[in-house]
């Protein structure tokens, strides 16, 4: 009894210890954005020099602000962040949480429908791949991991949209939904932003239908560059603990060699790929910007390549701190979900 | 120094590997060779400049012609010709590579020894920072800082700087960590410990014992950042932060500039430069992936029996 308690309480501290981690890893993250995006001077001039004169231009930036000592500026922008203002963008005047509110959710549907996509592909195959090892099976399925790594993922959406979309028109070329179901899907009360829930809502099986149509190729684009990563790891992983001798004592009882795979030595070989399932999110927030781009996928990422190149650097600065500090909540995250999953995590 | 040199070479590698392992890093060497051997010979191969737009006659190229005699890859929505792009944009890679990840070596190496010899409340604080740096989406730090140092669109050199130097930063965390993770064992080691007592200065420990023994992970990591350095290249330039085109070919550029051809059907200007890039990192990838195979003896083991 004394025991668990204590391991209770050290449990406690360890999440305790890394909450606490989570103030200076953000405070880390909004101060290098800050750095880095007025090294290149006011964000007026960057957007708008060149096209407004000396004068105008002044006007701007005094009643902004950015004239004043560069560290007020900073210590304003650390207080503005701390409770919870990004900035507001230059181009349309929207503040950019209101930017997360309405974007988010759309970049969220597309990351939960490839994450589909890489468990469906990369877990089976990764199975596979160890218990033929080192045949010709096996190789092939690496060289698929390799390729699906090596293939950026805006190429591989164009040569989805080639095949799937051009040679064969089967499936739409761009965009979330079609202009008809779209206008359907903005009548709903209480909609969510999430198409497909808000399509089942609706209860309109050519709209859900649609939806899903839509979705195929966005994310079997994003989903392939983390199936690859997912195959590498539930190979090695499985591997090394099919080398246990515990699966020989398994084999020994006459378990079959699927069943080792599929059940012996999944569940050990399950807690490093959650910890690297936490590390993708940055992987998959970096691959949502270059799909939403590819698809014209109306998403957060899709909004950051608009400000881009409309030089609103406001806005890209605020989007970039958030995007920061929604990575960093999610490792804390996963920090938690291993503690609880992996008795050896040490306290 | 040459023993070391060739001790660090995959070709070492290459004669321990056997099976399935030697297959993968003779076809990744091969594809790196002739990648090196494209970029050098560039002005050879290619029958036109990559900026260029007319023929010697004066007459234009004409845009998104498909593959034919004159253009054996087509020319692009903006005139130019694709075979050509194709092949000087090996170069502006290998610029990329060279740029990028010799600065990260240096940069992170420098900081792991000194973090992982020095200990301390330095220590904590550069952890938490290349941790920080690590967790950051590192598409989205490589356009801020291209912002920064070409103000979006720019020259050859510039462009190449500009996306280098935003790998840099994200490949330094690695580097640091890998090497002060071997810092902090060698430091143990009874040899590091006499030299101490024989009266060596910190310098000394640092790069004749410890440097020199905590190289071994290097090389992996290396062949991992020079193709992840291609793809945030291309990443750059697919949203619109590459090189110029009339200052240098960049496959991400051209892909950016194809995405309206593939609705239309017009396949030649995508899948040429896509799959430059796909060949390249594939090469660098096999290589890397070989290498960290043959390190690690828990995957080199040849199972020697199946029990059915």
């Amino acid at each position: 009894m004394a025991k668990t308690q204590k391991s209770a309480s050290s449990l406690l501290r360890y999440l305790g210890v890394r909450f606490l981690l989570i103030f200076p890893t953000i405070w880390i993250l909004v101060t290098m954005v800050f750095v880095v995006m007025r090294m290149v001077g006011d964000p007026i001039t960057a957007s708008q020099g060149g096209k407004l004169s000396a004068e105008q231009l002044q006007v701007l930036i005094t009643a902004a602000g950015y004239d004043r000592p560069i560290l007020v500026q900073y210590f304003e922008y650390l207080a503005a962040i701390a409770s919870g203002d990004f900035g507001t963008t230059l181009t349309n005047n929207r503040p950019v949480v209101e930017l997360l509110a309405t974007y988010g959710v759309a970049t969220l549907e597309l990351a939960t429908y490839s994450m589909i996509v890489a468990f469906l592909v990369g877990f089976p195959l990764g199975m596979i791949a160890a218990r033929k090892r080192d045949t010709v099976t096996d190789a092939g399925l690496r060289l698929f991991a390799i390729l699906a790594y090596a293939t950026p993922v805006f190429f591989v959406g164009l040569l989805l949209k080639l095949v799937f979309a051009v040679a064969i028109p089967i499936l739409p070329v761009a965009g979330r939904v079609g202009v008809r179901s779209e206008i359907e899907l903005a009548k709903l009360e209480g909609a969510t932003g999430f198409y497909l829930i808000d399509a089942i809502k609706l209860g309109n099986e050519a709209i859900v239908l649609d939806v899903l149509k839509h979705a195929v190729l966005p994310a079997t684009a994003l989903g392939l560059l983390t199936a690859g990563i997912f195959l590498r790891l539930v190979r090695t992983n499985m591997i090394s603990t099919l080398n246990a001798d515990y699966i020989d004592a398994a084999r020994s009882r006459g378990v079959s060699e699927t069943k080792l795979v599929t059940k012996n030595a999944l569940r050990p070989a399950l807690i490093p790929i959650i910890t690297v399932v936490g590390m993708q999110i940055a992987l998959l927030l970096g691959g949502a910007v270059l799909t939403e781009t590819t698809f014209e996928w109306k998403g957060l990422g899709f909004q950051l390549t608009e400000y881009l190149s409309a030089r609103d650097y406001v806005a890209v600065q605020g989007i970039v701190a958030l995007l920061a500090v929604i990575v960093a909540l999610t490792n804390f995250l996963v920090d938690i979900i291993v503690a609880f999953v992996d008795p050896r995590v040490k306290f | 120094m040459l023993k070391r040199i060739w001790k660090i070479t995959p070709l070492k590698q290459l004669r321990m590997s056997f099976g399935v392992q030697r297959v993968m890093l003779i076809l990744g060497l091969a594809i790196v060779g002739f990648f090196i051997f494209v970029a050098t010979f560039a002005d050879l191969i290619a029958p036109y400049d990559f900026a260029q737009l007319q023929y010697e006659d004066g007459t234009y190229f004409g845009s998104q012609i498909p593959p034919s005699a004159e253009h054996i890859w087509g020319t692009t929505v903006g005139g130019f010709d694709v075979f050509s792009r194709v092949i000087f944009g090996t170069r502006t890679a290998i610029a990329v590579i060279f740029v990028a990840v010799s600065l990260s070596i240096v940069i992170g190496v420098l900081l792991g020894l000194a973090s992982g010899y020095i200990s301390g409340w330095l220590d904590r604080f550069l952890v938490l920072v290349a941790d920080a740096v690590y967790a950051f989406p590192s598409l989205l730090l490589a356009i801020a800082l291209s912002i920064v140092i070409s103000g979006g669109r720019s020259g050859f050199w510039s462009g190449i700087l500009a996306a280098g130097l935003s790998i840099t930063v994200i490949f330094i965390p690695q580097y640091y960590r890998a090497m002060r993770a071997e810092t902090l064992r060698i430091k143990q080691e009874a040899f590091v410990e006499s030299a101490k007592v024989l009266g060596a200065s910190n310098g000394r420990i640092l790069f004749r014992h410890i440097f020199r023994n905590a190289t071994r992970t290097l090389p992996i990591i290396f062949t991992l950042n020079a193709s992840e350095a291609i793809l945030t290249l291309a990443g750059l330039g697919f949203l619109g932060f590459g090189i110029d085109p009339t200052m240098g070919a960049e496959w991400g550029y051209d892909l950016n500039r194809s995405v309206a051809d593939v609705s239309a059907g017009i396949w030649w200007t995508s899948i040429f430069p896509g799959s430059a890039i796909v060949l390249v990192v594939l090469g660098i990838t096999l290589v890397g992936e070989s290498l960290n195979d043959l390190a690690d003896p828990r995957l080199r083991k040849r199972q020697v029996a199946v029990i059915e």
